[in-house]
């Protein structure tokens, strides 16, 4: 009873406001999404507290599993924890919208409450059509949550790129669903794991199951932001209103990754190699840190420094170990709460300033000394401070990724992890630190054509609160504290969480049988000292980066381009290509899309 | 069992992203958009096919080993909830176009200003 509450629950809430919210009174709308979007947590946490001990399964409508056609929800702790996270984020959203807003209508908490739904069924279902059709509310809503601010040109276009592109990945997943359903006559992901157990034993598994398993991660690689599928995610970002940034950074995206690993384990382990993944998770892992680093709008550099992130939970779904994937699931945890304080730290500033552009807020971070911690703190956590959930994961990874011989993934990870945090660490020096701006005549803007664009956002919150209320402070301390505190969570149960979840046969008969596994694997030990040494280098390159990023921009303007040296100027035509590609234009991302596809199925494939 | 509808529903997926890919009109996308989708309306049924059967409709006949075969009703099922989740996204996209054409004044993804600043 429990699931079905769970997802039933603020779909009625959702509906009642929808129909009744405009003759509500505002505090009434937002105490009734509050208690909603609480009791949903309430519900989450307590699904997560039985699930190592009881099988969470429900079989919809009294369909069961002998029916053949039954739609079961099934929650094994991972499941669990991660719709507890989906959960916690979007009540932390919607209290800091309460303030944050000083005009906005019951849809839009309505939307917020329909999105909960949607990502806990998507992450519970144990059907593969259910699971699409979850995918595609869970997007439509996004949609409509991503232009919700419609009178913004930028906002709408944005919208429209993030919609079409996400639709396209969708229906390709259909297009594999369908495939998958034509050979085994099943679909539910257990039902169709004990088909196809039979098929692993002869080797090679038929170009039906590849191009079936590419065309399912496919959609799931759209919503995870994996190069170069990534193009969506900084425009989406960018545009949208902040706290719904929180929902989609903090758990949208990786519930992209919670879809391939789901959909592999249960489905095709042995059967295809996860490679592909693993190549194009490294690559958006670097793309995305570059991109980072290039950005001074706040919000888009937050954005990609999701793609990058969520490039490394690819990279650790993808060494195809249970070891791993419980670093992946510590690294989730901990940058949900990063990133979720984190965007709303930006949208403090936005709120207060109109802008979220760091280059015209230099020093103007001083009145609001709370948001500059959660910034700083926020920053060192994504470079893996201890014992913030982001180390937890990395140092566990990596010691399981380094069994398989995948010696890049150190330098990958710290690497991203630098690069990213040094970015945020810039933000803050020159937000926080900076000394405020003297406006000389021929500095008022940078030198690169077109950067003027884009500057003032439109304002989210016409009237400006004259000191932040604890309201929009608190949700961000409480995220942050626990992403630095998840990486506390004893191993023990970790580990198990990620053996039963990697493992074909516990899933379905937890699914099927109705019995709960219990795996006896090895605990994962954060606190290594390769972890910690990883950790401290990653934060003195971040400082590094920072102090670079901060040196560069102080520096008196170069006296002609002629006068460059050649090595900076080929970085600037690199940066340049860089943000051409990004061109916003639908159609180059649909070209992509495709390349992506071809990529991801050469890769694939066994010759 | 015949490979036409396959390579069918693949040819009119295939089809509907070349429309995406060289559009010069965020309407003329969207519809492609529609399209791509059709292609898996028409996979699905094409799973589902067998060849000399009926309608899954029990209400004058008994049901299989007597009646004969039937189509598989499941892939219908799933068609249905298809069209109706491309009715709303088509919806949706339409409605975020027009809202395009009014701010921007235009449709052609070309002219509109890229979002990276």
């Amino acid at each position: 009873m429990i699931l079905q509450a769970t997802v039933a629950l603020p779909v009625l809430v959702a509906a009642l406001l929808a129909a009744t919210g405009r003759r509500l009174p505002r505090p009434a709308v937002d105490v009734t999404a509050l208690a909603t979007a609480a009791a949903v947590t309430a519900l989450t946490a307590l699904t997560l507290a039985r699930a190592p001990h009881r099988p969470q399964v429900t079989w919809l409508g009294g369909w069961g599993p002998g029916t053949g056609v039954g739609i079961p929800l099934a929650a094994d702790p991972l499941a669990a924890a991660l719709a507890c996270v989906a959960a916690a984020l979007t009540l932390a959203a919607l209290a800091f919208s309460w303030r944050y807003f000083t005009e906005i209508q019951a849809v839009f908490h309505a939307l917020i409450l329909l999105f909960l739904a949607s990502m806990c069924a998507f992450v519970y279902t144990g059907d593969l059509f259910d699971a699409f059709v979850f995918f595609e509310l869970m997007s439509v809503v996004a949609f409509a949550l991503t232009g919700y601010r419609s009178e913004e040109p930028a906002t709408v276009h944005g919208a429209l790129n993030f919609g079409i592109v996400q639709s396209l990945g969708a229906y390709l997943t259909l297009a594999g669903i369908a495939l998958v359903y034509g050979r085994t006559g099943q679909l539910g992901l257990a039902a169709i794991g004990r088909h196809l157990t039979g098929t692993g034993a002869h080797g090679r598994p038929g170009a039906l199951i590849t191009a079936a398993f590419v065309l399912i991660c496919t959609g799931y690689l759209v919503k995870a932001a994996a190069v170069p599928f990534h193009f969506w995610l900084a425009d989406a970002h960018a545009v949208a209103p902040t706290p719904v940034c929180v929902l989609f950074s903090g758990v949208m995206v990786e519930l992209g990754v919670y879809g391939v690993a789901r959909t592999y384990w249960a489905v095709f382990p042995g059967l295809v190699p996860l490679r592909a993944v693993a190549v194009l998770g490294a690559a958006a892992a670097i793309l995305g840190a570059v991109m980072c680093v290039l950005q001074h709008h706040v919000k888009r550099l937050l954005a990609y420094s999701t793609i990058s992130h969520a490039g490394l939970l690819l990279v650790g779904v993808a060494a195809g170990t249970p070891a791993a994937l419980s670093g992946t699931a510590y690294y989730l945890a901990g940058h949900a709460g990063v990133k979720g304080a984190l965007f709303l730290a930006a949208g403090a500033l936005l709120n207060r300033y109109q802008t979220v552009d760091a280059r015209d807020l230099r020093g103007r971070g001083r009145v609001m000394p709370v948001t500059g911690a959660v910034v700083l703190i926020g920053a060192l956590c994504l470079a893996g401070l201890p014992p913030s959930g982001l180390f937890a994961g990395h140092s566990v990874t990596e010691h399981a990724v380094l069994e398989r011989g995948w010696w890049w993934f150190t330098p990958l990870s710290i690497a991203a992890g630098a690069v990213t945090a040094g970015a945020v660490l810039r933000v803050w020096l020159v937000v926080w630190r900076g000394m405020p701006l003297r406006r000389d005549p021929g500095e008022t803007g940078p030198p690169e054509a077109g950067a003027q664009e884009g500057e003032h956002e439109g304002p989210e919150t016409p009237g400006i609160l004259a000191s932040l209320p604890w309201v929009m402070v608190a949700p961000a301390v409480a995220l942050l504290a626990a992403g630095l505190a998840v990486g506390l969570l004893p191993g023990g149960p970790v580990a198990d969480a990620a053996a039963l979840f990697a493992d074909r046969d516990a899933y379905a008969a937890l699914v099927l049988d109705g019995h709960l596994t219990r795996p006896h694997a090895p605990p994962a030990e954060p606190w290594t000292p390769a972890g910690l040494a990883g950790s401290a280098v990653t934060l003195l390159l971040a400082v590094a980066v920072a102090a670079a990023g901060v040196r560069r921009a102080a520096r008196t303007r170069p006296a002609a381009p002629a006068a460059r040296a050649p090595l900076a100027r080929a970085v600037g035509a690199a940066t340049r290509r860089l943000h051409e590609l990004h061109s916003g234009h639908v159609g180059d991302y649909a070209a992509w899309l495709t390349a992506g596809v071809a990529v991801l199925a050469l890769l694939t494939t066994r010759f | 069992m015949s490979t036409v509808p396959y390579l069918t529903a693949g040819w009119i997926m295939l089809a509907g992203l070349y429309g995406i890919v060289t559009t010069r009109d965020l309407v003329h996308a969207v519809v492609c958009l529609s399209v791509t989708q059709s292609g898996t309306y028409v996979l699905l049924l094409a799973i589902g096919y067998r060849s000399g059967a009926t309608a899954p409709v029990f209400s004058d006949r008994p049901p299989p080993p007597a009646g004969g075969p039937v189509t598989d009703p499941v892939v219908q099922a799933m068609t249905l909830t298809d069209i109706v989740v491309g009715a709303t996204v088509t919806a949706l996209l339409l409605a975020l176009s027009v809202q395009v054409a009014k701010r921007r004044g235009t449709l052609d993804p070309g002219a509109l200003r890229p979002l990276e600043p």
